[in-house]
C-alpha cells in the first residue's frame, strides 16, 4: 500500500497529495474485517440480517445481538466495529427522540439517514477524532412505505433495494443483484436473507458464526423486531439445505 | 435621565388631550429591567380542566373509568376528550385536572416506552414502575414550582398483580383498591368503598362495570363539570382495553320542580 | 519509540483498520490477577485471584458490589475500575429513584460500554485500562458478562479475564456445558478448579487470596460461617476464614500435587 509510511495517512484532517484522505479508507478496512451485514427491501416490508462471528463457544447463544432497533419503526444493522456501532445507534435513538418531541411524528427513514451521514461526515474533519469504523444499514418502514439506507464511514449515504456490507458484501451483491426484491414478499425476503447469509459465511477461513434477522412489515404492524422462531427456524433449515445442494 | 425624547409623553395636544391625560403608565418604559422577570412562568391555576377519574380492582384486574369533558372554566368547551391513556401492554394512566399537562404527561410515557422499546432486551415498565416514575416527575415539578396541574390514577395488571395507585399535583401518592380524584373523591369514594372494599377478590367484570357506571351516574347528576358521555378502561392478564365513548340514560324531569332549573321564575 | 507509526493515540487507524492504542489497553487487563465467572439456572458467581505487593501489605481488592443485584470482579487498572464502578453505582440508583426497578443488568453493562467506546475516538484520551466480569440477577433470570476497554461487552456462560486468563478458560471451556445444572457448591468448585488453572507453578488458591463474590440463594457453607446474605440472594462477597469449606471441595489435580494449604506464604506476588 502506497499510503503507508508518507505520513499523509495518519489524521483524518489531512489530504495526500492525490486527494484522499486516507483514515478514513482505514476506516473501510476496519468495516471489511467484519461480518457481513444486509437489508432487503422488499414491497411490503425490510429483512435485516447479520453474519454474526461467534469468537468463543462460551458466548450465550441470541444475547449478543448486533442488530438494533432505534424507533419502533427503525432498525439498523452494522459491520464492523462493535462498540462504534452502538455508539451510532444510540446517536440515532437521539435523533428519533428529538424528532418526536419536536413534531409529534414518527421520523422519516431518509431525515434519519441524512443525519447520522452528517453526523459521522463530522468525524473525518478533524484530528481529534478518528472515523466511524462501520458502515450501517438502516432500515424501516414510513409514511412513504419500505426504505433502506447504507451510511459509510465518510458520511455517505445512499437509498437501496438490497444492500450488503461487510466481509462478504462482493458476493452479497451478486445474491441481491439476482432477486426481483420489488416483487418479493416479506416472508420470501425473510428466506433470501437467511440463505444469503450462510452463503458468504467462509467455513474454510472463519470461526463459527450465528445468524440474526430482524424484520419490519405489516405482520410486524410496522414494528421493528426479530423474526419470530418458527420463521427464523424455517428460513435457516432451507439456507443450509440450500446450501449443500449448492455444494 | 431617559435621554430618549420620544419616551417624555406626548406634547400637550389641545386637540385631542387637552388636559393632558394621557396615562404614563402606558408610556414605554426604559429603565432597568429584572432581564428573568419575563423568563420566570410558573403554573398557577389549570385552564382547560378534565374532572373525576374513578377506578377500582376487581376479580380479574382493575377497572378505570372517566367521562370525556374538557371544561373551559365552567363552559363545557370540549367534548370528545380521552382522558384514559394506555401505556404500554399492561397500564392505563386517567387524569384530571390540566388537559394540557396531560396531554404533556402522555407525550412523557410515550417517549418512555419508546425508549423502553427499542432496548429489545426482554425488559418492560409496568404499572408500578410508571406509577414511581410519575410520582418523581410530579414531585420534580412541585419542587420547582411549577406543577403539572394533574391528579392522575395509575391502573395495571401485571404477573397476576393487580396495581392501583394515585399520584397528584404535589407529589402526594397513595394507594387502595377504590380510588377517585377530583369531585369524584367526594362523591363517589365513600360508594366505591362500599361496593368494593373486601369484594376485590369476587367482583365480576359485568359488577365492576355496574359499580362504574352508577357512580359516574351520581356524579353526572351531582357535579356541574361532568358529562354524560365517558370511557371505561380495563386492565387484565390479557392486557389494556379502552372502551368506545358510551353514555347512560339519565332522567331531569324531577328538575322541573326545582328553582333555579325549571320554567318557574321565583 | 513506538512501536509503529500508527499507535501513538486512539484517533488513528492502521491501514488494516485496527486501532493499536485499544488493543494495548486490552493488554493491561492481561495485566492484572485472573478472575472468573460463572453461571448457573440459580447463581451466578465471581471468583478472583488476589495480589499482594508484599509481606506488609493487605491483599488488593479485586470485587465491588454495586447494588444488591450486580456484583463485579475487575483485572487491570484499579483506579479505572474505581471510576467505573462508581458511575455503575450511579446508574443503578437511578434507575432505582425514577422507577423503583433495580437497573436490567445488560442495561447497566451496555451504560458502561459506550462510555468507553468514547475514550477509543477522541484524542487527548486513552482507553480505560480494565476489564470487567459483571454478574447480575434480574427479571431473566442470573447472567454474566464481560465488559472490555474496546467499548464492548457480551454474555457468556462462564468467562475469564486477567493474567493467564486462558488456561482458566479452556477449563471452562471444557465443562460449561454442565453448569446450568449445577448447585452453587459444584459451580464454586468449578470456578475454583478454573481459577486454579491461572496460578503460577508453585502456588495455590489459599483463604487469603481468593475472592468469591455470589448472586442467588445462600450455602449450606455460607449459613454455617454466618455470613450475612441479603434477603433474596442479594449480591455478598466471600473472603477468609469462610473460604475454607469451599477451597476443600477441590479436586487435586491429576499429578498428586501438594494440597492447597491455607498459608500466606504461598501468597501471589504482585508484578512491576
Amino acid at each position: 500500500m502506497t499510503s503507508i509510511g508518507t505520513g499523509y495517512d495518519l489524521s483524518a484532517s489531512t489530504y495526500s497529495p492525490d486527494g484522499r484522505i486516507f483514515q478514513v479508507e482505514y476506516a473501510n478496512k476496519a468495516v471489511e474485517n467484519s461480518g457481513t451485514a444486509i437489508g432487503l427491501r422488499v414491497k411490503d416490508g425490510i429483512v435485516l440480517a447479520v453474519e454474526k462471528l461467534v469468537h468463543s463457544k462460551l458466548l450465550i447463544p441470541e444475547a449478543n445481538r448486533r442488530i438494533q432497533t432505534v424507533e419502533k419503526h427503525i432498525g439498523i444493522a452494522t459491520a464492523g466495529l462493535l462498540a462504534d456501532g452502538r455508539q451510532l445507534a444510540n446517536r440515532a435513538k437521539d435523533e428519533s427522540a428529538s424528532y418526536r418531541d419536536n413534531f409529534r411524528a414518527q421520523v422519516p427513514i431518509k431525515y434519519l439517514a441524512d443525519r447520522l451521514g452528517s453526523y459521522m461526515q463530522v468525524y473525518t474533519l478533524y484530528s481529534s477524532v478518528r472515523p466511524f469504523g462501520i458502515s450501517t444499514v438502516v432500515g424501516g418502514v414510513d409514511d412513504d412505505g419500505p426504505s433502506l439506507y447504507v451510511i459509510e464511514p465518510s458520511g455517505v449515504f445512499y437509498g437501496y433495494h438490497g444492500a450488503a456490507v461487510g466481509k462478504g458484501r462482493q458476493l452479497a451483491k451478486t445474491e441481491l443483484e439476482k432477486l426481483n426484491l420489488a416483487e418479493l414478499s416479506i416472508r420470501e425476503a425473510v428466506m433470501e436473507a437467511a440463505r444469503i447469509i450462510h452463503l458468504v459465511h467462509d467455513d474454510s477461513k472463519e470461526k463459527d458464526f450465528e445468524l440474526e434477522m430482524s424484520w419490519i412489515g405489516d405482520e410486524t404492524k410496522g414494528l421493528h423486531l426479530p423474526v419470530p422462531k418458527d420463521l427464523f427456524a424455517e428460513a435457516d433449515a432451507k439456507a443450509r439445505a440450500a446450501l449443500e445442494d449448492f455444494e | 435621565m431617559d435621554h430618549f425624547p420620544t419616551n417624555w409623553g406626548r406634547p400637550r395636544n389641545d386637540a385631542f388631550d387637552a388636559y393632558g391625560t394621557y396615562p404614563i403608565a402606558q408610556r414605554p418604559y426604559n429603565g432597568p429591567k429584572d432581564v428573568f422577570a419575563e423568563g420566570v412562568k410558573h403554573t398557577q391555576q389549570p385552564i382547560v380542566t378534565g374532572t373525576s377519574v374513578l377506578a377500582i380492582k376487581y376479580k380479574d384486574g382493575i377497572m378505570m373509568a372517566a367521562d370525556n369533558l374538557a371544561s373551559y372554566g365552567s363552559l363545557a368547551r370540549f367534548k370528545d376528550v380521552k382522558r384514559l391513556h394506555p401505556v404500554g401492554t399492561n397500564t392505563v394512566v386517567g387524569a384530571g385536572g390540566d388537559m394540557s399537562d396531560f396531554q404533556y404527561i402522555q407525550s412523557l410515557l410515550d417517549s418512555l416506552m419508546t425508549d423502553e422499546f427499542t432496548e429489545q432486551d426482554g425488559h418492560s415498565l409496568g404499572p408500578a414502575e410508571i406509577h414511581e416514575y410519575l410520582s418523581q416527575v410530579m414531585y420534580g415539578r412541585r419542587s420547582q414550582i411549577n406543577p403539572l396541574w394533574n391528579s392522575l390514577l395509575v391502573g395495571g395488571f401485571r404477573d397476576g398483580k393487580r396495581f392501583l395507585a394515585y399520584v397528584d399535583l404535589l407529589g402526594t401518592t397513595y394507594s387502595a383498591s377504590t380510588l377517585a380524584t377530583g369531585y369524584g373523591a367526594y362523591i363517589a369514594q365513600p360508594l366505591l368503598r362500599k361496593a368494593v372494599e373486601g369484594n376485590e377478590d369476587t367482583l365480576t367484570e359485568d359488577q365492576a362495570v355496574q359499580i362504574l357506571e352508577d357512580n359516574l351516574k351520581v356524579l353526572y347528576y351531582r357535579d356541574a363539570r361532568s358529562l354524560n358521555k365517558f370511557q371505561i378502561a380495563k386492565v387484565t392478564e390479557s392486557g389494556v382495553s379502552i372502551s368506545e365513548s358510551k353514555s347512560l340514560d339519565t332522567t331531569w324531569s324531577f328538575a322541573e320542580g326545582i328553582r333555579g332549573y325549571g320554567s318557574q321564575t321565583q | 519509540m513506538f512501536r509503529n507509526t500508527y499507535d501513538s493515540d486512539n484517533t488513528v487507524f492502521s491501514p488494516q483498520g485496527r486501532l493499536h492504542q485499544v488493543e494495548y489497553a486490552l493488554e493491561a487487563v492481561k495485566q492484572g490477577s485472573a478472575a472468573v465467572g460463572l453461571r448457573s439456572k440459580t447463581h451466578s458467581i465471581l471468583l478472583a485471584l488476589k495480589r499482594s505487593s508484599g509481606e506488609l501489605a493487605s491483599y488488593q481488592q479485586k470485587m465491588f458490589r454495586i447494588d444488591d443485584h450486580v456484583g463485579i470482579a475487575i483485572a487491570g487498572l484499579t483506579s479505572d475500575a474505581r471510576v467505573l464502578s462508581n458511575f455503575m453505582r450511579q446508574q443503578a440508583m437511578s434507575s432505582k429513584m425514577a422507577f423503583n426497578r433495580p437497573i436490567p443488568v445488560n442495561r447497566l453493562v451496555s451504560s458502561i460500554a459506550d462510555k468507553a467506546q468514547v475514550n477509543t475516538q477522541e484524542y487527548g484520551r486513552r482507553p480505560y485500562g480494565v476489564g470487567f466480569l459483571v454478574i447480575g440477577q434480574d427479571q431473566s433470570g442470573p447472567h454474566l458478562y464481560e465488559f472490555s476497554p474496546s467499548g464492548s461487552a457480551y454474555e457468556y456462560y462462564a468467562m475469564s479475564i486477567g493474567a493467564r486468563s486462558q488456561s482458566a478458560k479452556t477449563y471452562l471451556e471444557k465443562h460449561y456445558e454442565s453448569f446450568s445444572d449445577c448447585t452453587l457448591e459444584e459451580l464454586i468448585t468449578h470456578g475454583l478448579h478454573a481459577l486454579r488453572e491461572t496460578l503460577q507453578q508453585d502456588k495455590a488458591l489459599n483463604i487469603n487470596n481468593t475472592s468469591i463474590g455470589i448472586l442467588g440463594p445462600a450455602s449450606q457453607h455460607e449459613t454455617d460461617g454466618n455470613v450475612n446474605v441479603p434477603s433474596g440472594g442479594g449480591f455478598r462477597i466471600l473472603e477468609g476464614e469462610v473460604l475454607q469449606p469451599f477451597l476443600d471441595t477441590m479436586v487435586p489435580k491429576e499429578a498428586p500435587a501438594a494440597p492447597a494449604a491455607a498459608s500466606t506464604d504461598d501468597d501471589v506476588q504482585m508484578q512491576e
